[in-house]
């Protein structure tokens, strides 16, 4: 059994039907590009794995643990819901940092409340509580530096560039620890001069142990760093393969047009 | 009768409308959440129900509102309100939690979505997301409407002189009523004042949460 597997995924907004039958798989360590027209269901399908829409059916397992089964979810509780969606990161198109925080403060904030959460009830672990409040800064910090922004740490997100906040935003992701990160048209709001910076830092967070997921645009980013692509098309996976597979030989007539166009000169 | 014990006199009555401004605010203010919530609910009889109340209490003059807290009782249920100041509280309250919650109402309503579903694949609880991420962003654009309303409030509080609570402006008009007319001209410094001090505290309020945009 594969790392991630997505089973059956349907997924309608009103008469809308926006996913019809989703099935992928995806190894660890492995970096999946989702490409394909707006409109084609890839937003959706992050958003699904991330528990921000709830699929209609289907079922999501990670790692042999079921983490969705269409079968089942309605009864699942808020809190069970929350410990799920801490198997998966999301980075927005438009970042979504909190304004009122500095970079390194939007980082750390989501493992301070978890910590200050867990060690309500133990009064006397106060000295452990500090500790552990210490590691998240250190990891925070570290985890800045490793985006290349040591320097704007204590900065406000409207100090920042565009790329800076995506930047930030992908090192509150990894401030979680999430199994499989995914990114939702990260360079999308991006200027075009921004945009390679961006697409650096996650080129470089590819490992034998980090597994991701990247809807996006960028053609050449896909071909170059993602093991394995699917072509999205009317909420359908058209055509799936290695990225020689589907940018060198498509067969789908579908997928030819859709790279045609990609890769058209102006 | 000399300047300053007029000035004085007027004082002591001012603090009528003082004690009537602090209530308000205290009570309002949270009432005005609750309302707030109501209306955003998404249990449509209770969303319903709150903004058809909150209709009619804007709808309707807030000193017609005095007159029905203040005579009603004693009209329709033989129960007299025999406390001004009570009857006063109860129409100021009621109605400003009302405005306020409209203004509650737009602010959380204007947090684009991204900031919840940004703590929620965080992992943070809804209480979290709201106390932590969105209340503060919330306060900050709410501030500009909020200091309108509340200067309003300032104002409106010489309303309660239509039944009978010895505020500033019926003080005054006692003065007028002895042939003394300055004194009528004389309150709106008290006034100027007063929400004079106000302007500065919401301006320093709002440069104390320039630091971040959003």
């Amino acid at each position: 059994m594969a790392f991630l597997e997505v089973m059956g995924i349907y997924k309608n907004f009103g008469k809308t039907e926006v996913l019809k039958g989703i099935d992928f798989s995806l190894e660890k360590g492995e970096v999946l590009a989702i490409i394909g027209s707006s409109g084609s269901g890839k937003t959706t399908l992050l958003r699904c794995l991330n528990f921000l829409e709830t699929p209609d059916s289907g079922c999501i397992t990670l790692n042999k643990e079921v983490l969705f089964d269409g079968r089942q979810y309605k009864n699942m509780r808020e809190d069970e819901i929350r410990k799920k969606r801490l198997h998966f990161g999301l980075v927005f198109q438009s970042f979504n940092l909190f304004p009122q925080y500095t970079a390194l403060q939007n980082v750390k904030l989501a493992a301070e409340l978890m910590i200050k959460d867990e060690r309500k009830e133990i009064v006397a672990a106060k000295a452990q509580w500090t500790a552990a409040l210490e590691e998240v800064n250190q990891e925070a910090q570290n985890l800045l530096i490793r985006v290349g922004l040591e320097d704007k740490m204590h900065n406000y997100p409207w100090e920042l560039s565009g790329g800076q906040q995506q930047r930030v935003a992908i090192a509150r992701a990894l401030s979680m620890k999430p199994d499989i990160l995914c990114f939702d048209e990260p360079t999308s709001a991006l200027d075009p001069e921004l945009t390679g910076e961006v697409l650096k830092v996650i080129k470089g967070l590819k490992s034998s142990d980090r597994t991701m997921i990247v809807v996006t645009h960028e053609m050449e980013f896909a071909k170059n760093v993602a093991d394995k692509v699917i072509f999205m098309a009317n909420g359908v996976i058209e055509e799936e393969g290695t990225p020689e597979q589907v940018f060198e030989h498509p067969k789908s007539p579908l997928t030819q047009a859709f790279l045609n166009k990609s890769f058209e000169s102006i | 009768m000399g300047f300053t014990q007029v000035t004085l006199d007027l004082l002591i009555s001012f603090k009528e409308n003082c004690t009537i401004f602090a209530a308000t605010l205290l009570f309002a203010l949270p009432l005005g959440l609750l309302i707030s919530m109501g209306s955003m609910n998404k249990f449509f009889p209770l969303r319903w129900v709150t903004k058809t109340f909150v209709w009619i209490i804007r709808g309707t003059p807030l000193m017609l509102q005095l007159f029905i807290v203040f005579y009603v009782p004693g009209i329709m249920f033989n129960a007299p309100m025999r406390d001004r100041m009570l009857a006063t509280l109860i129409a100021f309250i009621i109605n400003y939690a009302c405005y306020f919650s409209e203004i509650y109402r737009g602010g959380i309503e204007s947090i684009a979505q991204g900031q919840y579903e940004a703590g929620q694949v965080l992992g943070m609880t809804k209480a979290q997301i709201f106390f932590k991420v969105i209340l503060l962003q919330v306060i900050k654009r709410i501030v500009p409407p909020m200091g309108n309303e509340i200067i309003t409030l300032v104002k409106d509080t010489s309303l309660a002189r239509i039944i009978a609570v010895g505020e500033i402006l019926f003080a005054a008009e006692r003065y007028a009523g002895r042939g003394l007319i300055w004194p009528m001209f004389y309150i709106g410094v008290y006034f100027l004042l007063f929400c004079g001090g106000l302007t500065l505290l919401f301006n320093y309020v709002e440069k104390k949460l320039d630091y971040f945009r959003g």
